[in-house]
């Protein structure tokens, strides 16, 4: 298949694996930020092939995982109390909120479709021209190119009925808050190949400077994972703490530029909560007030409190790469992919769920 | 069939004149609507001596072991690249009796409508139907039909049951299966999930990807005609797909299972749209494939038959059941790491990026 099956090459593995093996000294621990990496690891079968000093951290890149609870009941809310045809990606619908997920809403008769592009939340607005259509706008820098356009579109068309509930987060200073952080040890980190296609590779350079830790923009596919890790440990072998790009066949030094310039004219950075992690400075985007129109939360009064999440989920300590999901006594227990306590039970990019469902550590 | 001799039949069923253009509350009243539809309609198309009866029931002449089976069919869109309904509800149980080792004989036929879905689409329900019953050898014996009002269905729905005769050399059971059976699946998976993810409203995408809907009872009962009793279980990987079937196996025979991803035919095409929308093929709906477990000593025989039947031709040796790890299936990755495929706990949804 092309540019699936060259990157999916067993004798290729095969050389990659033995260089790692002969390149590690010492044991290291390596973050992959992507939840994309992480299903790749786990679906792929790579973290049992690696050798045994190298350990993999699953970072905090599942954008529906860290999409906080409260937005989770605003949009079932919007959907069921506001009547408005709720738009979402798939994955979404089946992460809890506080009292019910979208799917159990949409069970309950709320309009709630799932799309694959912004784009066609525009369209359903302009054939629905008396309903209100809400886009869920969740993802990281990958996904702020559409659905900024979306805005876009719907601006220029006059489209009064299309908004937009934004939940982006984004990756640099996620992973700062993640060497930040006093109880968290990982020497190199593999940066998310598509969030890098957008926004380029500028904001890594000082990450790296700064904390002398390796970065590798790294793809998805087994060969591609199986060459960033081994670009990390040759780095920290060498003790060196550069930002390279594995991923040179899409990722550009400068990125997208055209994408950077539609997400800047549509959204602005501000300060984010990530669910189970808390608030980090200055990582996510909100609409610019210059399209309050197209802001779902600005357009729609929703009094929602902050609830608490389950306490007996350490999605914060997974998401940082503290704890593995096996640690966690709830694990395969009461927090299961059908029943999920935390959001990184829910998505298959989320750790526990990649981890429930590929590695057969809780089944009989 | 050819897909030539389909539209022929298309061509040569035209609709004939119904009273009004849409199917309305009346036509599921049993009066006299009721009976223009089914003169006009279904049984003109589907006719045969014991549907002609017009009996409350039908009867019907069984002797020897005989297999029942029944099954709902609900899809949206009704019509979709390759099918419509009509076929998914004949080939869903025709399929269902041939995975029995059975001739498939009589089928019963139940609608339940909406109203306001149009004539002519329940016209070409019912050709696809008609197709399908002759492609597959069956009759359509009895049968019903429901209106229900608008907004209270999804345009139709469909039941199917059917009734056929076990092969006297089949011995169709999972507790056949032996440790070192071989697993073959018939052809390349998740078209017919993907051909509906293809035209389903907020997710179409341009392909040429066309649902698998068939029959395979010819194709079974000519494997079961020359390997008999070898053939230890068959099933068919439709809801859930191919994952779902060698999981629940596993689990009944208490026995491991290995798959390995480089073995699972997959068209390219399939394959692209998967990924695009962050799909796992292996958890795809299939309509015109099955899985076979068959003893060791005659797989390579069996694949190389299988694979001169049009609905084999694409067939592979994907697997084998193992003593290790029961209840469990591994698969080996294409760069040969190992992971365990398990249920999914709900419907797979595309992920986000």
């Amino acid at each position: 298949m092309k540019y699936l099956s060259e990157y999916r090459d067993p004798e290729l593995a095969r050389e990659y694996l033995e260089e790692i093996k002969n390149t590690v000294s010492r044991p290291w621990s390596i973050m992959e930020v992507c939840g994309g990496q992480t299903h790749s690891l786990v679906k792929n079968g790579i973290i049992e092939m690696l050798p045994k000093a190298i350990t993999m951290v699953h970072g905090p890149g599942c954008p529906v995982c860290v999409t906080p609870l409260k937005l989770i009941d605003k949009a079932v809310h919007l959907a069921l109390e506001k009547q408005v045809i709720l738009c979402s990606f798939g994955d979404m619908l089946r992460v809890p909120g506080s009292q019910k997920s979208l799917l159990e809403a949409k069970a309950e008769g709320a309009d709630i479709r799932i799309l694959y592009s912004p784009l066609e939340a525009v369209k359903i607005a302009e054939d629905h021209p008396n309903r209100q259509v809400v886009f869920f706008a969740v993802g990281f820098e990958t996904t702020a190119p559409a659905n900024a356009l979306s805005v876009l579109h719907a601006h220029r068309k006059g489209l009064t009925n299309y908004s937009i509930l934004a939940s982006h987060v984004l990756v640099p200073p996620a992973i700062k808050a993640v060497i930040d952080d006093d109880e968290s040890r990982i020497d190199g980190f593999l940066a998310a190949g598509h969030v890098c296609t957008i926004m380029g590779n500028a904001e890594y350079h000082p990450l790296s400077a700064t904390y002398k830790v390796p970065i590798v923009v790294t793809g998805f596919e087994p060969l591609d994972v199986l060459q960033g890790i081994l670009m990390v440990v040759r780095q920290l072998e060498q003790s060196k703490s550069e930002v390279e790009n594995q991923y040179a066949r899409i990722v550009r030094e400068e990125g997208n530029v055209e994408a950077q310039k539609v997400i800047h004219e549509v959204f602005e950075v501000q300060n984010q909560t990530w669910r189970g992690i808390g608030e980090i400075p200055e990582s996510g985007y909100a609409v610019r007030p210059k399209y309050a129109m197209h802001d779902a939360t600005k357009k729609f009064e929703v009094a929602i409190e902050e609830a608490p999440e389950n306490p007996k989920c350490i999605s914060g300590l997974i998401m940082k790469g503290i704890k593995k999901p096996f640690q966690c006594s709830q694990f395969g227990k009461k927090c299961t992919p059908a029943f999920p306590l935390g959001a990184p039970m829910v998505s298959s990019e989320g750790a526990c769920a990649a981890y429930y469902h590929f590695s057969g550590m809780v089944e009989a | 069939m050819s897909k030539e001799k389909k539209l022929n039949m298309q061509l040569h069923s035209p609709m004939p004149t119904f009273d009004l253009a849409v199917i309305t509350l009346g036509h599921g009243s049993g009066g006299l609507l009721t009976n223009k539809l089914l003169d006009t309609g279904v049984f003109d198309l589907l006719s045969n001596p014991i549907l002609e009866e017009r009996h409350d029931g039908a009867f019907l002449d069984l002797q020897g072991k005989t297999a029942f089976s029944t099954d709902s069919f609900l899809v949206s869109p009704i019509f979709f690249p390759g099918g419509n309904i009509g076929e998914l509800a004949v080939n869903g149980t025709v399929n269902d009796l041939a995975m029995c080792g059975a001739v498939p004989k009589y089928l019963s036929l139940s609608f339940i409508i909406e109203e306001g879905l149009k004539m002519d689409e329940f016209w070409k329900i019912l050709v696809a139907i008609k197709f399908s019953c002759e492609q597959a050898g069956v009759q359509v014996v009895t049968g019903d039909t429901k209106v229900v009002e608008k907004g209270k269905g999804d345009k139709i729905f469909i039941n199917t049951t059917g009734i056929g005769a076990v092969h006297p050399k089949a011995n169709i059971a999972a507790n056949n299966i032996r440790a070192g059976d071989r697993i073959i699946i018939s052809g390349q998976i998740a078209a017919h999930g993907m051909a509906i993810m293809s035209v389903r409203e907020g997710l179409e995408f341009d392909s040429e990807i066309q649902s698998d809907t068939t029959s395979l009872n010819h194709t079974i009962l000519d494997l079961i005609e020359k390997f008999g009793s070898d053939i230890h279980l068959l099933t068919d990987p439709t809801r859930g797909g191919v994952a779902t079937v060698l999981k629940e196996t596993a689990q009944s025979i208490h026995k491991g299972i290995a798959i390995f991803q480089k073995d699972i035919p997959i068209d390219d095409q399939v394959g692209s749209a998967c990924e695009l929308l962050g799909l796992d093929p292996l958890y795809v709906a299939n309509e015109g494939l099955f899985v076979a477990f068959v003893a060791a000593e005659v797989a390579e025989t069996v694949l190389f038959e299988l694979q001169k039947d049009t609905n084999g031709l694409h067939a592979r040796i994907m697997g084998t059941v193992t003593g290790a790890h029961p209840g469990q299936v591994y698969l080996e990755s294409a760069i040969g790491g190992k992971r365990v495929v398990s249920m999914l706990p709900g419907e797979q949804l595309p992920r986000i990026c």
